[in-house]
C-alpha cells in the first residue's frame, strides 16, 4: 500500500468511518452537478423524503445539452429544455448556487470549478461525470461518480469508496515544438492501456509536469479516466498557488489564501512517500500524437505507422481490427494526410484560454479548407469573453471558423453539434469511441488543439510543426 | 426506489440463462448512446441498450445477442475485458438492468461502471480470459442453460462445470449483507460526518445552518 502520498493524506483527512462492507465513508468537500446525471438523483431523494445536506458545498452548471449556437429559451430541443428546467427547479428548491448562462459564469463543469476558485488543493471533489479527474490538477482528490452515488452525496455529503493503489507517473524531458500536455497523456494511455489504471490513482510528477501551466495539468488529469484511473493529480506548487490567487474565491477572501497555504503544503506527497507502482516516461522523445482507432489508447506519433493488429498484445488484436475497419485505415500508413470533414476545438480537455491562444497562432492569417466545417467552442463564458477581448474570436472567424457559446458541444452527441454520417473529425476532445460525437459511423481523431487548427487549415491530419506560427502579441 | 427503513435485499446469489456480449473495451457510449440520455428519469432506458449495435440507420435489426430471440429471457451477461469503460453514466447499467440483466460475469470491468452496478445491486464478477471464453461458448450452445452466480462463495456453476470467480471484497460484503444501498447507512453517521467536517481547514466553520434533522 502507498504511504505518505497526497492521496493518502487527503483520504485520511476526509475519512468519516469504515463502513460494514469495508469501504470507507469519505466527506465530500465540493459536489459539482449538471443537468444530465443529477435529475434522477434528486428524484430518488424526493422519493425518500430527504433534503440536500450541504447545498453550500454543492455547485451546479449546465453544459452537456446546452445549445452552443442559439441559446434563447425555451431551447429548440424540447428534451434539452426539459432537462434545463428540471435542473433549475432542483437547484432553486435546494438552494444550490447555479452558474447558469444568465450569470456569465456558465461553462463546462470542469472549467468553471477551477475558474471560480472552488476547486482547491486538498479538497475531495466529486461530480456525476467521469472527467471530474480534471480537478486533480490542483492537488484535489477528484473523481467521477454515478447517479446513485450523487444521491448519497446530496443526502449525506459523503461517499462510500474503497481506497485504491497509487501509481506515480514520472514525466521527464523537454517537450518538442508542437508537443503539449495532451500528447503526454495520450502517450501515457497508449503505453499503460485504457484499463491499465483500473484500481489506481495516478500521481503525475516529474520536471515536465512541474513545468506545465495549470491548463496543461488539467488536460492531463482530465484524461486519467481514459487510462482507467478514476482520479489523477499533481502535487500543488507555486504554479498552482499563483493561479488560485486570481480566482474569485481568493480575490474575495484574500486572507484565506495565506490561511490555507500551510494545509496545501502539508498534503503534498512526502519526499519519501511510498507508491504501489512507479512508471517513467521520457516526453522529450514525443512527437504530436494522434489516434488512429476508436479507443484513446490507440494513439501514435504523427510520423509513426499505424500498427499491425497482430503486433499488439493478444487482448488488443480484435479491438484494433475493428477500429481500423471503422476508421478505414491500414496498418503501415501514418495518420498524416487522413482527410477530415470537421474540426472541433472544444471540450473539458482543451477549451481553456491558453488552448485557444495556441491554436489561434496557427490559424491567424490562414483559411479553413473549403471542405471542412470548423468551430471553436470555448469551455466557459469567461473563456469566451476573455478570448473575444484579446481578439482570438476575430482570428478564428476571419479564418472561417464558427465561434460558439460555451458547452460540451461535439465532445458528445447530446446537443445539436454532431457529426453526420461517416464524417471524420479532428477533435481536441477526449474520446474517440464509436458514436461518441453523435453519429455511429462518425470517425474521431483525437489530437492537441494546435493539431486541430492545422487539420482545419489543410483539410487533413497534418503535422503542426510544418505550419509556421504567428506571434499574436 | 424504496422506503429507507425497508430492508435492502441481499444479492448473494443470481441464477438464470446467459447472454454473451463479446469484445474488449465496450464503452458506455456503446451500451447507451448519449442521445438517449436526454431524459430526467431512467424509465424506459432498457429498449435503448446497445442501440447502435442493434439497429442500422433505417432501424433494421442487426446481428446482436440482445436482438436474438433465444436470449430474450436471459439475465446473466457474459462479457470480456474492460467492460463499461468511458463515461460515468449510470444510464448504462440502468439500461442493462431494465432490459433484464441481473448479474454480469466478465474478464474485467471499468471501475465507475462496477460501482454503478453495485449501487443497483448487480454483481460484476470476474474470471480469466479462458474461463470467460468457455462460458460464452457454452451460453451460445445452451441459450436456455442455467447459470448460477454465487456471490458469497465466488463461484459460477453452469452445466457440469463449477468455476471460481472473483468478487471485489467490498462488493461481496455489500451484496451478501444487503447493505449496497449506502444512503441510509451513511446518513446514520451524522455525528462522525460533522466531526470530520469540523477538522477540514477549507470549510467555513462558522456556518450556523447546521441543524438537527431526521
Amino acid at each position: 500500500m502507498s504511504r505518505g502520498t497526497l492521496y493518502d493524506k487527503v483520504w485520511d483527512r476526509h475519512k468519516v468511518t469504515t463502513l460494514p462492507n469495508g469501504q470507507d465513508q469519505l466527506f465530500v468537500g465540493l459536489h459539482l452537478i449538471h443537468e444530465v446525471t443529477s435529475p434522477q438523483a434528486f428524484g430518488m431523494l424526493k422519493e425518500r423524503g430527504l433534503e440536500v445536506a450541504r447545498p453550500d458545498l454543492t455547485h451546479a452548471t449546465v453544459d452537456h445539452i446546452v445549445p452552443t449556437a442559439n441559446q434563447d429559451r425555451p431551447y429548440s430541443d424540447d428534451a434539452a429544455e426539459t432537462m434545463m428546467a428540471e435542473l433549475e427547479e432542483n437547484v432553486r428548491d435546494a438552494g444550490i448556487q447555479f452558474s447558469d448562462p444568465t450569470t456569465g459564469d456558465q461553462g463546462i463543469v470542469h472549467v468553471i470549478g477551477p475558474e471560480q476558485g472552488i476547486t482547491q488543493p486538498g479538497k475531495t471533489i466529486v461530480c456525476g461525470d467521469s472527467h471530474t479527474s480534471t480537478h486533480g490538477a490542483f492537488g484535489a482528490l477528484a473523481f467521477g461518480i454515478g447517479t446513485s452515488q450523487i444521491r448519497d452525496v446530496l443526502a449525506t455529503q459523503t461517499i462510500a469508496m474503497e481506497k485504491q493503489k497509487v501509481r506515480k507517473i514520472e514525466v521527464t524531458g523537454e517537450l518538442d515544438e508542437g508537443v503539449e500536455a495532451k500528447d503526454i497523456i495520450l502517450e501515457i494511455i497508449r503505453r499503460l492501456g485504457t484499463e491499465g489504471g483500473v484500481g489506481y490513482v495516478y500521481e503525475y510528477a516529474g520536471e515536465t509536469i512541474e513545468n506545465l501551466d495549470m491548463e496543461g495539468r488539467m488536460s492531463i488529469c482530465n484524461m486519467s479516466i481514459e487510462g482507467g484511473a478514476r482520479a489523477g493529480y499533481v502535487n500543488p506548487d507555486e504554479t498552482t498557488y499563483e493561479w488560485l490567487k486570481d480566482t474569485d474565491y481568493f480575490q474575495e477572501h484574500p486572507e484565506k489564501f495565506e490561511e490555507l497555504k500551510p494545509y496545501w503544503e502539508s498534503i503534498r506527497s512526502d519526499e519519501d512517500a511510498e507508491y504501489d507502482d512507479i512508471v517513467e516516461i521520457d516526453a522529450g522523445e514525443l512527437d504530436p500524437v494522434v489516434t488512429w482507432g476508436t479507443t484513446p489508447g490507440q494513439g501514435i506519433g504523427i510520423d509513426d505507422p499505424i500498427p499491425e493488429p497482430e503486433s499488439l498484445a493478444d487482448d488488443k488484436v480484435d479491438t484494433a481490427r475493428r477500429a481500423q475497419k471503422h476508421m478505414r485505415v491500414e496498418p503501415g500508413e501514418t495518420m498524416e494526410g487522413y482527410d477530415i470533414d470537421v474540426a472541433f476545438l472544444g471540450s473539458c480537455t482543451n477549451a481553456r484560454l491558453p488552448d485557444l491562444r495556441r491554436a489561434a497562432r496557427i490559424v491567424k492569417g490562414r483559411e479553413v479548407d473549403d471542405d471542412v466545417r470548423a468551430f471553436v467552442v470555448p469551455g466557459s463564458q469567461r473563456v469566451q469573453r476573455a478570448a473575444e477581448e484579446e481578439g482570438l474570436k476575430d482570428i478564428f472567424e476571419d479564418a472561417g471558423f464558427e465561434w460558439r457559446n460555451a458547452g460540451c458541444s461535439m465532445c458528445l452527441g447530446m446537443n445539436e453539434d454532431q457529426l453526420e454520417g461517416d464524417e471524420a473529425c479532428a477533435s481536441s476532445s477526449n474520446r474517440n469511441f464509436v458514436g461518441r460525437q453523435g453519429s455511429k459511423d462518425g470517425r474521431t481523431v483525437l489530437m492537441n488543439p494546435r493539431m486541430v487548427a492545422a487539420a482545419a487549415i489543410t483539410g487533413e491530419v497534418s503535422d503542426v510543426r510544418d505550419l509556421k506560427e504567428v506571434n499574436l502579441a | 426506489m424504496s422506503d429507507p427503513t425497508e430492508d435492502i435485499p441481499s444479492v448473494d446469489y443470481v441464477e438464470g440463462s446467459g447472454i454473451p456480449i463479446r469484445g474488449n473495451d465496450i464503452d458506455t457510449d456503446q451500451i447507451i448512446p448519449a442521445r438517449f440520455m436526454k431524459v430526467v428519469t431512467f424509465d424506459g432506458l432498457g429498449e435503448f441498450a446497445f442501440f447502435d449495435l442493434r439497429f442500422d440507420d433505417e432501424d433494421n435489426e442487426k446481428d446482436h445477442p440482445f436482438n436474438e430471440e433465444r436470449f430474450q429471457d436471459s439475465n446473466v451477461m457474459v462479457v470480456n475485458a474492460n467492460f463499461g469503460c468511458g463515461s460515468s453514466r449510470e444510464h448504462a447499467p440502468q439500461a442493462l438492468m431494465r432490459w433484464g440483466i441481473d448479474a454480469i460475469i466478465g474478464e474485467s470491468f471499468a471501475e465507475i461502471f462496477a460501482g454503478n452496478c453495485l449501487a443497483l445491486g448487480i454483481p460484476t464478477v470476474t474470471a480469466d480470459h479462458e474461463t470467460i471464453n468457455a462460458l460464452q461458448q457454452w451460453v451460445d450452445d445452451n441459450p436456455d442453460g442455467n447459470i448460477e452466480v454465487d456471490v458469497r462463495a465466488e463461484t459460477v456453476t453452469y452445466g457440469d462445470n463449477e468455476v471460481n470467480v472473483s468478487v471485489d471484497r467490498a462488493q461481496r460484503e455489500a451484496l451478501v449483507e444487503g447493505n449496497w444501498d449506502t444512503t441510509a447507512l451513511m446518513k446514520a453517521n451524522r455525528n462522525a460526518i460533522e466531526e470530520t467536517a469540523s477538522q477540514l481547514p477549507y470549510l467555513d466553520q462558522t456556518r450556523s445552518d447546521i441543524e438537527a434533522d431526521d
